[in-house]
């Protein structure tokens, strides 16, 4: 996976965005990514679509506590395959957060997001640690994920890791 | 120094080389039970297939993984049955011990403690948020992510970090009407949404002592609501009963050493604990009974079970309080026992007659209406009562419809009186 990510935000500001929101449960009978991504924050946002793509945005920022209430791997999947490359956030559900480095979607800990807005450019390196504001000019650290994490972002996530485990 | 419940049974079951791990550490651990449901199982066996391939292997041993297909069972639609045709011959082909076919499955969390299927000091991991319900028994119960239990269905190992543990002390006596959905209600009011998140959170104290396992299970059940990895209860003398009952006697109890360290230990008085009824869209929106009661909030479904409060005991006081009245004309009353057993304890014990002749509706099991999936969906502009454990926006149906949470007394009393109100009106009739 790479460390360094580079995109357009789309900030949805409240806390508590939970996984009902993120992916309402009347689309969890059917698990094709491409079908829970069409119906990706659907219930946040109806223009989520919309708005994403006219933004070009590519990474996500959202209040605390993001991800909350169920456990539907489903929320990041759905996220994922709509195009959301990195997750900005001050503090995360403990299973979404989970779900979503197990299928390498990173997610960054970060409590001033008072200072990113929808459609700023922004440069993260993950491994560096840092991030970059090119629209404010801003720089800022972010913390480091710890090292198991980042083995398994560096696996791709955990179906590889798994693999690993099991040939050992 | 020494360790909490939680902090033990994680460090036993580490794997070798990790013993002398503490809080904040990562881990990977060999778990005990892996439970799916029909929403998260289909995604969970692709990630097991991928894992195994090229591989003679099959799943880590039959015998201790659990499919539950309860989610949008009775199949509610095409894809719902085609989902649930997925577990139905990963389970046939890797011959699945506890698969449960529709007829014989319940809500998860009342059919797996039921069924003597977690017993004290198991490590469970469950693709199901709610699976921190088997705290109650002494085990260390979380929910994880379907990509989790397919790697673990394949090798038994998941990762974890091991939480730090805040200690809930419940002293005083329980009022009138005051449930362990009181209790946990009241808690999350206390300490928000994620006033837990990433935490254990252990429930004792002189009040917990006394809980009886119902009401145990149903506490444990929402520390998920407070964003804690894991709620748990030291096991005792309810938690033997509640084995002995089910002939289980192979299992080892882990206790709180005498010095472990806890994050945190919070204090609650029951004595200022009326029943509790959250508002819409948060379960940290709680407000005593007493102060809901003038607002005379008009509702349209009245939902009483789920995996909160889907027991007997939560049957039989609904029953209680419904022998020999009507539900109100505006209101749809949804009751739904969690299990296929608690249906006929209930028929036996005359509740299922009592709700019938009230003019409630009464489900198979399932966890239909609680997550919007079917059974009881919300219009637009409607309100609910509802005994579940979520009142997120648009989580039974419409996105203006509105959850309200309580035990099941207020919302019985409620479904009468097409109100929310207090079930002391009740009191003496």
């Amino acid at each position: 996976m790479t460390y360094v990510i580079e995109g357009n935000v789309i900030k949805y500001e409240e806390r508590n965005i939970n996984t009902d929101l993120i992916i309402p449960a009347r689309y969890l009978n059917k698990s094709d990514a491409h079908h829970l991504a069409a119906h990706c924050m659907e219930d946040l946002d109806p223009k989520f679509h919309e708005k994403k793509k006219e933004l070009n945005a590519s990474i996500l920022v959202a209040g605390a506590n993001f991800g909350s209430g169920s456990s539907r791997e489903q929320a990041p999947v759905a996220l994922k395959a709509a195009g959301i490359k990195c997750i900005i956030a001050p503090s995360y559900a403990r299973i979404f957060f989970r779900n979503s480095i197990n299928i390498a979607l990173p997610l960054i800990e970060f409590s001033e997001i008072d200072e990113l807005h929808t459609a700023d450019k922004l440069q993260i390196d993950l491994e560096g640690g840092s991030l970059v504001n090119n629209t404010t000019g801003k720089n800022y650290s972010i913390p480091k994920m710890p090292q198991f994490l980042q083995e398994l972002l560096a696996e791709e996530g955990l179906i590889n890791f798994g693999k690993k485990m099991l040939h050992q | 120094m020494g360790f909490t419940i939680s902090e033990k049974i994680l460090r036993d079951k580490a794997q070798s080389e990790e013993k002398n791990v503490v809080a904040g550490d990562f881990i990977l651990a060999k778990v005990d039970k892996c439970l799916a449901n029909d929403i998260t199982a289909p995604i969970a066996i692709e990630v097991f297939k991928e894992v195994i391939q090229g591989t003679e292997r099959g799943v880590f041993d039959p015998e201790k993984i659990i499919l539950t297909p309860d989610h949008f069972t009775p199949n509610k639609d095409v894809d719902s049955a085609n989902q649930c045709k997925i577990l139905r011959e990963f389970a046939h082909k890797f011959k699945i011990v506890h698969y449960f076919e529709q007829g014989r499955v319940g809500i998860e969390h009342c059919l797996i403690p039921e069924q003597g299927l977690v017993v004290p000091g198991d490590l469970f991991i469950g693709a199901d948020s709610h699976t921190c319900t088997y705290g109650a028994l002494g085990a260390f119960s979380t929910g994880v992510g379907s990509t989790d239990l397919g790697v673990a269905m394949a090798t038994q190992l998941c990762w974890f970090k091991i939480p730090h543990t805040i200690k809930f002390i419940y002293s005083g006596k329980l009022n009138n009407w005051v449930s362990g959905k009181d209790l946990i209600l009241y808690t999350i009011g206390k300490i928000g949404v994620d006033g837990a998140t990433y935490k254990a959170m252990e429930f004792s104290g002189e009040v917990i002592n006394t809980l009886s396992m119902a009401n145990r299970l149903t506490m444990c059940n929402m520390a998920i609501e407070a964003g804690g990895k894991n709620g748990i209860i030291e096991p005792d003398r309810i938690t033997e009963n509640y084995l002995k009952q089910r002939n289980i006697k192979t299992y080892k109890n882990y206790v709180n050493d005498a010095d472990a360290e806890y994050e945190d230990d919070i204090e609650i008085d029951c004595k200022e604990i009326e029943p509790q009824v959250a508002f819409p869209h948060l379960p940290e929106n709680t407000k005593p009974i007493s102060e809901v009661d003038a607002k005379k909030i008009e509702i349209d479904q009245v939902v009483i079970g789920s995996c909160t409060n889907g027991r007997l005991e939560d049957l039989e006081i609904t029953a209680k309080i419904l022998k020999d009245k009507k539900i109100h004309s505006k209101v749809r009353c949804i009751i739904i026992p969690g299990t296929q057993q608690i249906y006929l304890d209930a028929m036996e014990k005359g509740f299922i007659r009592t709700f019938l002749e009230s003019g409630a509706i009464v489900s198979t099991p399932t966890c239909g209406p609680c997550l919007g999936g079917h059974m009881g969906i919300l219009g637009d502009g409607e309100k609910a009562l509802s005994t579940t454990n979520r009142n997120f926006l648009g989580r039974m149906g419409h996105i203006n419809s509105e959850i309200y949470l309580s035990n099941p007394a207020v919302a019985a009393a409620s479904a009468i009186k097409g109100y929310i109100t207090s079930p002391e009106y009740f009191k003496n009739k």
